[in-house]
């Protein structure tokens, strides 16, 4: 069998929190995240789409929920254009063959595999926590909790005016927002990127470099080192971390 | 997410957080009760050696559930309350002996912070038949 490459990662769902205890009896607070199996949908290749990747599927969705378009995309279902396809001799194209999936998302190939575009895996595969497990530290990819629309205090911990000295119906406000001429404002308009309230959360959220405390094959289950973005429920791209390690300093 | 689904995505986060948490739970659980007086063996690293240290007291909390069930002990120590709080599952805990069963109508003992002296005396629960039985 050939080597999945490293730069793939893993689909799952965010459980919920505890904490265990390690080999030398500290506790460690976790997250449970349920990772796979995921079935490999597609690839894509440099030749075809212009860049390199695996794209996976995870959750089975109910066939009823699922349109036509997603129904075949993970298998034929010979319609029209199939049947004209096959007699003018073009070949099928490879389809994983399992339920329509609620979550896919794709991993490029990339320079965690010396800039191989070798994917190492087939359509149809089936990719299980297992290859994971000689990884230390991850990155998660998730949505972020959404809040609704956020005042400036509570979105960028601005520190509001005060509570009295004058001031009225004003206490949460963000002040002034720079006039026009200024570098704050800029010419009769407001300066690109001015922090004010509006709609927070629901954003995709990469954190990197989490410690992987524990694999469990068995249940598909992997336990992370602290908090993971993103509400119970949600779903998340786990992959080894890109995040390079800082030189050791010398004794 | 149909309402259905979110069913089974709550029983199955039940059973997955139990499998998980199981592996951190202590094969045998500690038995002791709200108002015994406990003699808590602790392990401590001091340097490279190990050793066990003892705390006396009564158990005034148990609070949590899981993994995170954590349960606190007050004594006196020089005129002056102390409280320590442990996780009942750590295996940093060698080992817990129940010196005195405490007979007490409440699930927190706080009150016990209120009181001095002789007024911090529980009356002991002497073991009921049925306990006997089990024991023997």
């Amino acid at each position: 069998m050939q080597v999945i490459a490293m730069s793939v990662g893993l689909l799952g769902r965010k459980v919920g929190m505890t904490q265990v205890y390690i080999e030398d009896g500290s506790a460690v607070p976790v997250t449970v995240v349920e990772l796979g199996p995921c079935t490999v949908l597609q690839l894509r290749t440099v030749e075809r789409d212009g860049y390199a990747a695996v794209q996976l599927g995870f959750a089975d969705k109910p066939r009823r929920l699922a349109n036509r378009a997603e129904r075949g995309h993970v298998a034929a279902l010979g319609g029209k254009r199939a049947k004209a396809r096959a007699a003018a001799g073009v070949a099928p194209v490879a389809k994983a063959n399992c339920e329509p999936q609620r979550y896919i998302r794709e991993f490029r190939i990339d320079a965690l595999d010396g800039g191989g575009i070798d994917a190492g895996c087939e359509v149809g595969q089936t990719l299980t926590v297992a290859h994971l497990a000689e990884v230390s530290h991850v990155d998660i990819i998730g949505l972020n909790k959404g809040r609704g629309t956020a005042g400036v205090m509570k979105q960028h911990n601005f520190h509001g005016l005060r509570a009295s000295h004058g001031v009225q119906r004003h206490h949460r406000a963000g002040g002034s927002i720079g006039g026009h001429g200024t570098n704050r404002g800029h010419s009769g308009k407001i300066r690109k990127g001015k922090l004010m309230a509006g709609r927070w959360g629901n954003e995709r959220v990469t954190v990197r470099n989490i410690k992987v405390v524990r694999i469990d094959e068995a249940n598909n289950v992997i336990l992370l080192n602290g908090s993971v973005p993103g509400p119970i429920g949600g779903f998340v791209m786990v992959r080894q971390t890109r995040k390079k390690k800082r030189p050791q300093p010398q004794k | 997410m149909t309402q259905k689904d979110s069913e089974i995505m709550a029983t199955k986060k039940k059973d997955l957080m139990k499998d998980v948490e199981a592996s951190s739970l202590r094969a045998e659980k500690l038995a002791f009760a709200v108002g015994d007086t406990v003699n808590v063996h602790t392990r401590i690293l001091e340097g490279e050696k190990e050793r066990i240290q003892i705390f006396t007291g009564v158990v005034i909390a148990t609070r949590g559930s899981g993994t995170r069930e954590l349960f606190t002990v007050r004594r006196i120590v020089g005129g002056e309350g102390v409280e320590r709080t442990f996780p009942t599952n750590s295996p940093k805990i060698a080992k817990l002996e129940v010196v005195r069963h405490g007979k007490v109508r409440r699930a927190k003992l706080f009150y016990l912070r209120d009181r001095l002296g002789k007024a911090t005396r529980l009356t002991e629960r002497r073991p009921n038949k049925k306990e006997e039985a089990a024991k023997a």
